[in-house]
């Protein structure tokens, strides 16, 4: 296996787990898994060197914008996850944050999940969003502030987007 | 919120020349009046202290500011521990087994997975929706013929279900023969699917006749005598989303890939049945056929 295709693989534990953060489906977010893998080894010529990772990162977020596009003008599916009813310790805290992860602006769960899931650096991630950092940091900013909000068990200070 | 915005607003002016310096390329948070403890520490600061992207040089100021601010050091802790619940909510996805179909060598050898989606899409509304009936949207295919195909298939179900001492014309036993005979006949690929994961066994299978020419047949069973089958023929189109049909006590899902359409027959219990089904498509996938 060339090495490209090493980097890749390596990469797909960490896919999936963003995945699920971002879509919070498990079915959901392998299909994107599975689609970022199609597309960047299909692209395996197109690549000319650089980071795999934000590479396949980028891939994955713009499958999900898209996705959710083309949702937008479809009836809305409900998830079947969040309708578990066991709760307890952090279960429920991981049920919490799910769902506080849910009330977020696309864009913002992206960035969040990139830096605090991923642990990419502002510059990866506003070169993912293709955006300036300075917006990468508001919405973090905004990202953090919401979850928060949210996990206090606040009223949304935002509507609910999108 | 109004006061949260206005802190916004203000680091963002200050973000213009900390994080995105016009005279020089350098990304790093510029210096020359930031060692000084007085200047207050911005929201942004206090971002960029959490996610490590603040020069070392500021750390200890950040630091200094938290200890006589317990607001902000309050929030610091708090996107701490929301970073530990994500870790603690979603690690262990990236721990588990890297399921078959998203292996290298899978998609290398059949990258034609966008039908999943909608299929996947498709199941998720039917679980989760609960409609009885037909689940239909967007498929280009004459429903009639589609129907009257899962009409048969269901037929053939009821029919042979019910049968205890010849089920089948070739047994579960003779597998490799099973498959490569309707192959044959049918003239695209049979492969009968391993069901095992959902306590299913290969009884065996027949040829049927079907709306345009054979059909295959496979008849499955549990060891509590549960039996599900597994009708598939020639279809009029291409791909078509999965849907549900029922009669009397029996359900069906169907679909079609590759030009074959797939009728999984059995319980009425829809999530028992899309257990079974997601099988079949999935092994159908992997084969090609």
């Amino acid at each position: 296996m060339s090495a490209f295709r090493q980097s890749v693989e390596a990469m797909i534990p960490s896919l999936r787990r963003y995945a699920r953060a971002l879509a919070r489906d498990a079915d959901i977010a392998d299909d994107l898994v599975q689609d970022t893998l199609v597309r960047a080894l299909r692209s395996e010529r197109l690549f000319l060197g650089g980071d795999v990772r934000s590479w396949l990162y980028t891939i994955l977020t713009n499958l999900n914008k898209n996705r959710r596009r083309s949702l937008a003008r479809r009836p809305q599916f409900m998830p079947l996850l969040e309708n578990n009813p066991d709760a307890s310790g952090t279960e429920a805290e991981g049920r919490d944050i799910a769902r506080a992860l849910a009330t977020l602006v696309e864009e913002q769960r992206a960035v969040l999940l990139l830096v605090m899931l991923e642990g990419l650096s502002y510059r990866e991630v506003a070169d993912i969003q293709g955006v300036p950092i300075g917006t990468v940091m508001s919405r973090l900013a905004r990202a953090r502030a919401h979850v928060k909000a949210v996990l206090e068990g606040e009223r949304p200070a935002l509507r609910r987007v999108k | 919120m109004f006061p949260i915005l206005a802190v916004l607003e203000v680091c963002r002016c200050r973000r213009a020349n900390l994080f995105e310096p016009t005279t020089d390329n350098e990304e790093q948070v510029e210096t020359t009046n930031m060692t000084d403890p007085k200047i207050p520490v911005t929201e942004d600061e206090l971002h960029a202290y959490v996610d490590n992207e603040l020069p070392g040089e500021r750390r200890g100021d950040v630091e200094v500011w938290l200890a006589a601010h317990p607001e902000d050091a309050e929030r610091v802790q708090s996107w701490r521990t929301m970073a530990e619940a994500l870790h603690a909510r979603y690690d262990a996805v990236a721990n588990e087994p890297v399921p078959k179909r998203l292996e290298i060598e899978q998609l290398e050898r059949q990258p034609r997975r966008w039908i999943y989606g909608t299929i996947a899409a498709t199941l998720l509304a039917f679980v989760a929706g609960g409609g009885a009936g037909w689940i239909a949207h967007g498929a280009a295919v004459s429903p009639s013929l589609f129907k009257s195909f899962t009409v048969d298939a269901l037929d053939a179900h009821r029919l042979y279900v019910v049968e205890v001492r010849h089920p089948v014309e070739v047994p579960g036993d003779e597998r490799a023969h099973l498959q490569a005979w309707l192959t044959k006949r049918c003239g695209w690929d049979v492969h009968a699917p391993e069901l095992d994961a959902t306590g299913l066994k290969l009884v065996g299978g027949r040829l049927l006749p079907g709306p345009t020419g054979p059909a295959s047949f496979l008849m499955y069973e549990s060891a509590s005598g549960e039996r599900f089958t597994i009708y598939t023929a020639k279809a009029s189109a291409e791909t078509t989303q999965m849907r549900y049909a029922t009669q009397d006590n029996d359900g069906a899902l169907f679909w079609a890939d590759n030009g074959v359409g797939y009728v999984v027959s059995g319980s009425s219990n829809r999530d028992r049945l899309t257990e079974v089904a997601r099988l079949v498509y999935d092994q159908a996938e992997k084969s090609g056929g």
